[in-house]
């Protein structure tokens, strides 16, 4: 038996960033919203309590808040030569879950991308020629930065982010990233006091020519009150943000700049615990008509919607598409079809330095309180004489000393015993660490797709993810390597270890939740799943929003422009679509 | 389509408009378990998991050690729980062998896991040492026995990764709040410097190389804050 429901404007499925931003923007036009979402309602005050929630075992290591792979899991090989086979725990990424999505707990770096990222393949054919680009499948995004620049703006200023400005109008600041895009305003707060190791770290930086600034957060510097009228904390520097709840409204999030506002709307309604199996389409397989979803007692409910927005997080946006039957799957032999393809990740290294004497305090930090060097991201630096195009940014983030996780010894320490216990004590309050977060540039081999063994607890097949890193992007992130090696030698210590990046990628360790691509936006329905405006070009009464439509990735952490897509999408169904609803791109 | 429906257990069905809802308790603390006793452990396992967790962080001058920290309670009180039967991961089979890329692909959960591999590194010990247990060997032959455990010198198929497994949940238990039953008196904390769930730094972000003050803290306090403490 289904149970259907009275028909709604607009059904939303996932209530993270983007469903709630776009909830937010849609009742604002006086639309009647209703958001379906699968995980629990959380909230700050009742959840993520200062009392308990800085224990490391029940949020990091046994993963209290994220989506559980008994819920939905996914398969994972590095080629088409290999079987699939089930994540059993999510290690390498790890989806959120619950009202709030992976905005509960993110770090908050939240960055732009720079203007050559949005115009990729232009770009690099015009600077390099054609050849330099002819083993990736990089595309452009249809949207410039300048048209995407007031909704940056618009994000970063629901935000709360702290930082400082590198480029005002054109006009370069002292301080901030010289290389990114023009801003039309400052960041609405000052970058956050720094700790000891980004101090050194951007110190020997600066020393040898680079361009250190503070890298822009979503932990608050100081108190705010955003343009929603929604007040919060000063960040505690408390060291428990990635993985965890901030207790202290310090961390922005969907909780703590827009569900207090958006819940007190008589408008908007948000189901949880609701599962959403797919979206119904009408006969002809080119309307939406609503979506499908098992609620919390098993029962099946049917919600009819004018308007469907996929907001469930990239991956989970292209699964539901594919079990949907909306758009023509990818397919890696012949490079057709367009849902599922150029997917992308992200190319990172770390580094560590031992010194012995100092104090770093490892504990004192917050999830994006650093320094960063973008001198080679992205196109900042002449690629002529390299093998290689994209690049990535150097950040100096210590965001925490928690113990279970963070035990930094040099290599050929024991794992155990008494010659491990004096190294891990020795070591704890005396190592620096940065990373290169490098780009992950789109490759035919790379897709997304419906796997055809494994199947969730509903018996619908998983999300199968074939990925490896292309030789393009380990070349680039090795290259990258060499420069970490340098401010390593500069920064002194008795022994650094400089990590690089290999061919293989693994699914056990993490290395970021920054999944991109499978419903990637263009200008070509041919080679894109959505159109500019975020809808697809299949079923126009579908607008599909979130890191799922990056043509590929930069070497920078995504929520920004996903934050800046989805109001970017909400104008477009405002000013455009409702006023005359159906194709706003004829292809 | 055929729908196999599964419940969260627990969850109440929710509609949320108008208002923020708030449910008192909806986030329960961590809630600790009784101690004084085994939970899944026979006897001759925890007499074995004591001796390996007090070799693999032995008491010295730094510390205490894993046996006295609460190592193997905390182990056994992680196994009675949702960890120790992998009740959250993705337990549907085929099982098929898999690439390292690929991670865990066993059948078997944490609790499974240590059976058998306690089991067999059992019998590796009775076969070495004329028939003892670990926990009667000398710490030399016990570090030995243990060094080719890791080494991977000892081969036990139904134990696949199962050192691994051990050392990490051992220094989960050194290292996690006390209340989950190990790290005793914030031993492992006080190993390193860690100041455990405080939450608040503001005063001390700019102390650039200032060590750091004030003692650890744990998610039940301190135990000199204990009514009718000394
Ligand atoms: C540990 C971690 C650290 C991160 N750090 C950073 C960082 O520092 N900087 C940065 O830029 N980004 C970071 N990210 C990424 C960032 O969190 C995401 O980019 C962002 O949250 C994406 O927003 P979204 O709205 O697309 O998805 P989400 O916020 O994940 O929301 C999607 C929601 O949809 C729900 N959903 C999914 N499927 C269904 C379904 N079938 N039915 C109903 N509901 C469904 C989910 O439960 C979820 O609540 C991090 C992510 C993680 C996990
Ligand atoms: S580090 Fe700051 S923003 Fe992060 S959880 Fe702690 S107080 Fe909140």
């Amino acid at each position: 038996m289904v149970r259907k429901l009275p028909r709604k404007d607009v059904v939303i499925v996932g209530l993270g960033w983007t469903g709630a931003i776009l909830a937010h923007e849609l009742t604002d036009a006086g639309l009647d919203v209703v958001a379906i979402e699968r995980g629990p309602w959380r909230d700050t005050a009742t959840d993520f309590n200062v009392a308990y929630a800085p224990d490391e075992l029940r949020y990091a290591i046994r993963k209290d808040l994220f989506l559980q792979p008994a819920q939905e899991a996914m398969t994972m090989r590095n080629n088409i030569s290999q079987t699939a086979l089930p994540m059993r725990d999510y290690g390498s990424f790890l989806p959120g879950t619950g009202v709030g999505g992976a905005g509960t707990h993110w770090n908050g770096h939240t960055w732009r991308f720079f203007p050559s990222d949005f115009v990729l393949k232009t770009h690099l054919t015009e600077r390099y020629g054609a050849g330099r680009i002819a083993d990736l499948t990089v595309q452009d995004w249809g949207v410039s930065y300048d048209e995407l620049e007031n909704s940056f703006d618009r994000f970063e200023y629901l935000a709360g982010i702290s930082g400082k400005a590198g480029n005002l109008n054109g006009k370069i600041e002292a301080g901030g990233n010289p290389f990114e895009g023009p801003r039309s305003r400052e960041y609405p707060l000052p970058p956050m006091q720094m700790t000891y190791a980004p101090t050194l770290f951007a110190e020997a930086a600066r020393s040898i020519g680079l361009h250190p600034f503070p890298t822009p957060s979503a932990n608050l510097s100081k108190a705010y009150v955003n343009p929603l009228g929604i007040a919060m904390g000063q960040c505690t520097f408390c060291g428990f943000c990635e993985r965890f709840g901030c207790a202290n409204y310090s961390k922005s999030s969907a909780h703590t700049t827009i569900l207090p506002v958006l819940m007190r709307k008589s408008n908007f309604e948000a189901r949880t615990e609701c599962e959403v199996l797919k979206v119904d389409l009408a006969s002809d397989g080119k309307t939406a008509k609503g979506v499908t979803y098992v609620d919390v007692t098993g029962e099946l409910c049917e919600q009819p919607a004018d308007i469907v927005l996929l907001n469930a997080y990239g991956l989970h946006n292209v699964r539901l598409m594919l079990l949907s039957k909306i758009g023509t799957p990818y397919d890696p032999a012949t490079g057709t079809g367009t849902v599922g393809r150029n997917y992308a990740y992200q190319t990172n290294a770390s580094t560590q330095v031992f010194f012995e004497g100092k104090n770093f305090n490892p504990f004192i930090a917050a999830g994006a309180l650093g320094q960063t060097v973008d001198d080679y991201n992205g196109d900042a630096f002449d690629h002529a004489a390299l093998d290689f195009v994209g690049g990535a940014g150097i950040n100096c983030i210590p965001t925490n000393g928690r113990p279970i996780a963070y035990r930094p010894t040099p290599p050929g320490t024991p794992r155990w015993g008494s010659a491990w216990k004096k190294a891990a004590k020795q070591n704890y309050g005396n190592t620096l660490t940065f990373s290169s977060q490098g780009s992950s540039y789109a490759a035919r081999g790379n897709y997304l797709d419906l796997d055809p063994t494994y199947k969730d607890r509903f018996g619908r097949p998983l999300l199968r993810v074939t990925f490896d890193f292309p030789d393009n992007d380990i070349r680039m992130s090795n290259w990258v390597s060499d420069r970490m090696q340098q401010i390593a030698t500069t920064l002194g210590g008795k022994q650094a270890v400089v990590g690089r990046a290999r061919k293989g990628w693994n699914s056990v360790p993490y290395q970021s939740t920054h999944n991109t691509g499978g419903a990637i936006m263009g200008t070509d329905p041919n080679t894109s799943a959505v159109n500019r405006h975020l809808q697809s070009w299949d079923v126009p009464n579908v607008f599909v929003v979130g890191a799922s439509a990056f043509p590929q990735n930069a070497g920078k952490n995504p929520t920004g422009p996903v934050g800046a897509l989805a109001f970017w999408a909400a104008d477009a169904i405002r000013n455009h679509y409702l006023k005359n609803p159906g194709k706003l791109v004829q292809a | 389509m055929t729908l196999l429906v599964a419940s969260i257990a627990g969850a109440k069905a929710a509609e949320h408009s108008g208002t923020l809802p708030w449910k008192p308790f909806a986030a329960l603390p961590p809630q600790p378990l009784p101690g004084g006793r085994w939970y899944v452990f026979t006897p001759d396992e925890a007499r074995m998991v004591e001796a390996i967790v007090d070799r693999l962080i032995p008491a010295d001058d730094l510390s205490i050690g894993g046996k006295e920290a609460g190592c193997a309670t905390f182990i056994d009180r992680q196994l009675a729980g949702s960890y120790g039967s992998s009740e959250r991961l993705y337990t549907q089979g085929p099982f098929l062998p898999g690439l390292p890329t690929q991670g865990y692909q066993g059948a078997e959960a944490p609790v499974a896991r240590y059976r058998a591999g306690l089991a067999a590194l059992a019998q590796h010990v009775r076969a070495q040492f004329a028939g003892k247990a670990f926990a009667d060997l000398a710490p030399t032959d016990q570090d030995k026995v243990l060094g080719d455990f890791d080494a991977g010198k000892v081969a036990y198929p139904a134990a696949a990764g199962f050192f691994n497994l051990l050392l990490q949940n051992t220094m989960e238990g050194f290292f996690a709040d006390p209340i989950y039953g190990g790290n005793k008196d914030m031993a492992g904390w006080k190993l390193l410097g860690f100041p455990g769930a405080r939450y608040d730094y503001r005063d001390y972000v700019t102390a650039h190389n200032q060590p750091f003050p004030l003692p650890p803290l744990s998610i039940a306090g301190r135990p000199e804050w204990k009514v009718g403490s000394k």
